[in-house]
């Protein structure tokens, strides 16, 4: 497990597409640019999806990691 | 300071209203949406029933012969199960469509997917155009009083001026 710094954390567990995206999308719009958000899943298709989401909004998916069937993500806002 | 590009633009035509086909064009929208594109959906025919207030879209077996059958509840491996009953024999069953439906959404539930219901108030937030066929609507004597708030009405050209600068353009 690597200790990435970040500003908010979202829990997205249980769910499946599109909500981990939408929930996703809802919170980075809360915060300010530059700021980390760590995401939790356990949708093995967000893996895929968030790369194309943070290739179409611009925001940069510092890093990802898998852990069984727990994805993390973190996100800065650009 | 740098010009902003230009959002990218998703035109959908929604015309099935069964719980099955109501999902794909709400998720697209939505999540469309949450890409910062703008997005717009013509709902014509029975694609129409899906703007109403109160949502009654069901699944039916009739027609869709692969349709897996899966009970919402009890083991794992009981859930994983395709309940192989003749299509046919189901689809005219007297309130089987009504058994199914339930039983799909308690999957949904389940599995974590959202509802329409939720999916269409998302798209409503991100300001996702929602276009009703206004000849659809006569046809079936729809009234405005039935469906949700914040729609627009138009026909093919409104939908066709909308399409014609979309960069994705899907038929649902």
């Amino acid at each position: 497990m690597t200790e990435v710094a970040f500003d908010q954390e979202l829990d997205c567990q249980g769910m499946l597409c599109p909500l981990p995206i939408l929930k996703t999308k809802k919170v980075i719009d809360t915060m300010e640019v530059g700021k980390v958000l760590k995401m939790l899943s356990t949708d093995a298709g967000s893996v895929n999806d968030m790369i194309a989401w943070t290739h179409q909004t611009g925001h940069e998916l510092v890093y990802s990691e898998r852990n069984e069937r727990l994805y993390t993500y973190y996100v800065r806002k650009t | 300071m740098e010009e902003k590009p230009k959002p990218k633009r998703l035109a959908l035509v929604a015309s099935k209203g069964t719980l099955d086909w109501a999902y794909p064009p709400f998720i697209l929208a939505s999540t469309a949406a949450a890409m910062g594109w703008e997005v717009a959906i013509f709902f014509t025919f029975y694609g129409l029933t899906l703007l109403k207030k109160e949502l009654t879209a069901k699944i039916s077996p009739a027609s869709n012969p692969a349709m897996p059958m899966k009970l919402p509840f009890g083991p794992e491996a009981l859930q994983n199960m395709n309940i192989s009953l003749p299509n046919m024999l189901m689809a005219n069953v007297p309130g089987f469509e009504s058994v199914a439906t339930s039983l799909m959404k308690q999957s949904f539930k389940k599995k974590g997917v959202a509802t329409i219901e939720e999916l269409r108030d998302m798209c409503l937030d991100a300001g996702v155009t929602l276009i009703s066929c206004q000849m659809t609507q006569e046809v079936f004597g729809f009234k405005d009083e039935e469906f949700i708030d914040r729609i627009d009405h138009g026909g093919a050209a409104t939908f066709l001026d909308f399409a014609s600068t979309a960069d994705v353009s899907l038929f649902i």
